[in-house]
C-alpha cells in the first residue's frame, strides 16, 4: 500500500510532517507494509494535510488529516473524500502546467517520465533551434511573472544574439503576496522546471541556467537542489542533454529578502553579487543580461509550461484561453477565503466564478469587500467589477493587472485606507532607491494617507498628484505601479477615506 | 537554529569563502554561508571577503546592508518571522503581529532581553491560503492564532 503525504510547505505548515511520522509509527506497530511518498500538494490548501491512500481500490483522499486520525485512517474507518479528481474544486480545472503536481513523487525521474515527463524535451531535441522558438511563439505563451511579454519573442532575441556564452535565468523570487504557484511546482514537480529550462537552453543556445529562489522558500530550495543533482546523474543535465550533444547545466541561487530582486534587472545584479539596484533598459537583458551576456529571464511558470507545450503541441496549448491571453493560468486563491488554493484554468473565467463559486466566499463567512489581484502592485477590485474575465487585456482595461495571478480576498472588515497605506509603506521599505518618485514619494505617500486619516480634506488631492508622479517618473513597476492599489482603494472605497474626516470633524 | 555567535576564527572564515568563491557571482552565496555558520555577518568578515573577491570593503558592506536577510548583529537563539503581507493581513495577521510585539515589549527586529527570541517581519512565505503564516527557526507554521503563538513563544523561552 502506498500512502501519499505532501511535502509541500503549506501542507507542512498545517502538520503534514507530524502526520507522516504518525503513519510511519502506526504502520510499523501493525506490521503493515506501507510505502510513504512525500508528494507535492494537489493544491486544495483547506484540505491539507491531504493524505491519499493507494490500495487495491485505487487512490482515495482524506483531509484534513490530523495525527490523531491516523489509527482510523489505517483501520479504514476514516471517511474518505473519494478520488481527488472528483472533488469539485479539482474537477473544474484544466491542469496543463500542474498536471503532475501532487500526483507523482517529485524526486522520482521515472515517475516523472511515466506521466509524460521528458516527452517535450525529446521532441524539442529533434527540432532546429529556430523551430523550437517558433513553437513557443505559436503557443501564445506570455510571461507569467507579471508583465505578460510573449515568451517566444524574448527567446528569439536571445537565440539570434551572438555571444560566447548565454544564460537562462529562472525568476523564482515570487514576492507577491497571494502567490505560491512557483513554490508549489518547485516542491511538487521540479523536473518540469528543469525540462523547461533545458528546452530554453537548447532553443536559444544558452548553456547555463540559474534558478533564483527567494530565501523565504527553504523547502523549494531543498527540492530543486535535490532534483538538479538527480538530473545531472541521469544525464538530463550536463555536457550532453539526454545524449543530444547539447550542453546545459543549472544551479540554484538563493535571494536575500529583497522584494525588488524579483524585477529582472535587479535580479541579475543580485546574481552577479551586487546590490539589487534596478538597471535602466535598454540594454535589454535578452541582449546584455547576466554578466553582460544575452540572457532569457523567465518566471518559473513560464518555463514550467514549456514542456507541456512541446509534449502536446503549440496548437493544443493555444486552443485554450481568451483573446490574446492564450492557454491556462494557475490562479492562486488566497487570503480570507473558504476554499483557498491553486486553480489552473483557461483564461477567461470571470472573477465572481473564482471567488464566489469556486472559492466559496470568505473564510470568515462575512461578505466579500474586495479582492486584490496581482500582488502588492495590483489593484483592489470591488464586487461591482467581479464580472471581469481573467485575462491580461481585460484587467488592464479595468485599471488593474493580473500579475502572477494571485487573488487575495478581503471581507467587509477590511479597512481600505489601511491597505492603501500599507502599499505605500511596502514600497518605501522595498524601494531600491534609484529614483526619487519611488524612494521619497512612497514615504510622502504614507504621510499623506496619515493626513487623510487625520481628517485633512486637501490631502486626497495631494495623494492623487503624488500617485501620478510615481506612475510617470519611476523606472520600474515598484514605484510605477504602487499607485494601482492606492488609487483603486481611494476610488472604489471612498467611504473608508471619508469616514475618518467625519470622525475628526 | 541556535547559532554559535562567537567571532570567526580567521581560518574557518577563509575556508568558507574559498568553498564558495569558485562560482560566478559568488558574493551572495558566501554571505549566506557565513550567516549560516555565525548567525550574522561579523564585521571582521568584510575585509576578508573584500580581499578574496577583489572588491572594496565599501562594496561588500553595501551589499550586506542592501538585503534584509543579512544581520550585522547576532539574533536571539530563536528567530520568529511573522508575515506582514496582504494575504495574511486579510485574516488578522497584522493584529496578531501587534499582539506578539506588545506581549514581548519589542519592535520589529527586536530581541527579548533574555536573548531567547528575535521577531522579524517577512513579506510573504507563500502560505497565502493558510495564513496568518510564520516561520519559526526555518520551519513553516500556518493558521497561527493566539494559542498557537503562545505555545511557540513558551517553547522558545520568550
Ligand atoms: C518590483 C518587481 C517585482 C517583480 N517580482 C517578480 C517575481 O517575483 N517573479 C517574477 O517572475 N517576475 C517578477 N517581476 C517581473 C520581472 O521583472 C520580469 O518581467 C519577469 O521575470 C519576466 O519573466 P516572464 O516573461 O516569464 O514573466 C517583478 C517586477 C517588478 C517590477
Ligand atoms: S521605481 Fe523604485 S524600485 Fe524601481 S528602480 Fe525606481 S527606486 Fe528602484
Amino acid at each position: 500500500m502506498k500512502i501519499y503525504i505532501p511535502r509541500d510547505a503549506a501542507a507542512k505548515a498545517l502538520g503534514a510532517d507530524e502526520v507522516a511520522s504518525a503513519v510511519a509509527t502506526e504502520a510499523a506497530k501493525r506490521g503493515l507494509d506501507v510505502q510513504i511518498i512525500r508528494n507535492g500538494t494537489r493544491g486544495m490548501i483547506w484540505l491539507e494535510p491531504l493524505v491519499e491512500v493507494d490500495d487495491a481500490r485505487g487512490r482515495h483522499a482524506f483531509g484534513p488529516v490530523a495525527p490523531a486520525d491516523v489509527p482510523a485512517l489505517l483501520d479504514g474507518k476514516l471517511e474518505s473524500l473519494g478520488a481527488v479528481e472528483d472533488i469539485p474544486f479539482f474537477a473544474r480545472q484544466t491542469r496543463l502546467t500542474f498536471a503532475r503536481c501532487g500526483l507523482i513523487d517529485p524526486l522520482s525521474l521515472s515517475d516523472y517520465e511515466a506521466h509524460g515527463g521528458l516527452a517535450g524535451l525529446r521532441r524539442a531535441l529533434g527540432m532546429a533551434p529556430g523551430e523550437i522558438v517558433a513553437e513557443v511563439t505559436a503557443s501564445g505563451l506570455r510571461g507569467r511573472g507579471g508583465a505578460g511579454f510573449p515568451t517566444g519573442i524574448k527567446w528569439k532575441t536571445v537565440a539570434e544574439a551572438t555571444a560566447d556564452r548565454k544564460y537562462i535565468v529562472c525568476n523564482a523570487d515570487e514576492g507577491d503576496s497571494g502567490t505560491f504557484a512557483d513554490r508549489m511546482i518547485m516542491e511538487g514537480d521540479p523536473f518540469t522546471l528543469i525540462e523547461g529550462m533545458a528546452i530554453a537552453g537548447v532553443g536559444t543556445g544558452a548553456t547555463k541556467g540559474y534558478v533564483y529562489i527567494r530565501s523565504e522558500y527553504p523547502d523549494a530550495i531543498a527540492v530543486m537542489e535535490a532534483a538538479i543533482r538527480i538530473a545531472r546523474v541521469s544525464g538530463l543535465l550536463g555536457a550532453s542533454v539526454l545524449g543530444s550533444g547539447h550542453p546545459f547545466d543549472m544551479e540554484v541561487r538563493v535571494g536575500a529578502g529583497a522584494y525588488v530582486c524579483g524585477e529582472e534587472t535587479s535580479l541579475l545584479n543580485s546574481l552577479e553579487g551586487k546590490r539589487g539596484i534596478v538597471r535602466a533598459k535598454p540594454p535589454l537583458p535578452a541582449l546584455e543580461g547576466l554578466f553582460g551576456k544575452p540572457t532569457v529571464v523567465n518566471n518559473v511558470l513560464s518555463l514550467a509550461t514549456v514542456p507541456v507545450i512541446f509534449e502536446k503541441g503549440a496548437a493544443h496549448y493555444a486552443g485554450f484561453g481568451l483573446g490574446r491571453s492564450k492557454g491556462t493560468m494557475p490562479i492562486q486563491i488566497a487570503g480570507n477565503v473558504k476554499h483557498g488554493g491553486l486553480f489552473e484554468t483557461a483564461f477567461g473565467m470571470p472573477l465572481s466564478d473564482l471567488v464566489i463559486d469556486i472559492a466559496g466566499g470568505t473564510a470568515s463567512g462575512r461578505p466579500v469587500k474586495a479582492v486584490q489581484v496581482g500582488g502588492p502592485l495590483g489593484a483592489y477590485i470591488p464586487v461591482s467589477q467581479f464580472d471581469t474575465p481573467f485575462g491580461y487585456e481585460e484587467f488592464d482595461q479595468k485599471g488593474g493587472l493580473i500579475g502572477h495571478a494571485g487573488i487575495v480576498v478581503f471581507d467587509d472588515t477590511a479597512d481600505m485606507l489601511k491597505m492603501a497605506r500599507f502599499a505605500m509603506a511596502f514600497c518605501a521599505v522595498e524601494s531600491c532607491g534609484k529614483c526619487t518618485p519611488c524612494r521619497i514619494g512612497s514615504v510622502r505617500g504614507v504621510e499623506t494617507i496619515d493626513r487623510i486619516a487625520a481628517g485633512d480634506p486637501a490631502a486626497t488631492v495631494i495623494l492623487t498628484d503624488l500617485c501620478d508622479t510615481m506612475r510617470d517618473g519611476s523606472l520600474c513597476a515598484l514605484g510605477g505601479f504602487t499607485p494601482f492599489p492606492v488609487m483603486s482603494a481611494l476610488r472604489h472605497f471612498p467611504d473608508d477615506f471619508a469616514r475618518r474626516k467625519e470622525a475628526a470633524e | 537554529m541556535s547559532h554559535s555567535t562567537a567571532e570567526a576564527p580567521q581560518g574557518d572564515l577563509s575556508a568558507l569563502i574559498s568553498e564558495h568563491s569558485g562560482g560566478e557571482g559568488p558574493l551572495l552565496p558566501i554571505l549566506h554561508a557565513i550567516q549560516a555558520a555565525y548567525g550574522h555577518i561579523p564585521q571582521a568578515a568584510i575585509p576578508v571577503i573584500a580581499d578574496a573577491l577583489n572588491l572594496t570593503k565599501a562594496e561588500v558592506h553595501g551589499v550586506v546592508t542592501f538585503y534584509h536577510d543579512f544581520r550585522e548583529k547576532p539574533a536571539g537563539r530563536h528567530v520568529i518571522k511573522l508575515c506582514r503581507a496582504e494575504a495574511c493581513q486579510s485574516v488578522g495577521g497584522a493584529e496578531l503581529g501587534e499582539r506578539v510585539l506588545a506581549r514581548l515589549g519589542l519592535d520589529w527586529g527586536g530581541t527579548t532581553a533574555n536573548g531567547a527570541v528575535t521577531v522579524e517581519p517577512v513579506y510573504c512565505l507563500g502560505l497565502c491560503a493558510c495564513g496568518p503564516a510564520a516561520m519559526v527557526d526555518g520551519k513553516v507554521v500556518g493558521r497561527v492564532d493566539d494559542a498557537r503563538m503562545a505555545k511557540i513563544l513558551t517553547e522558545a523561552g520568550a
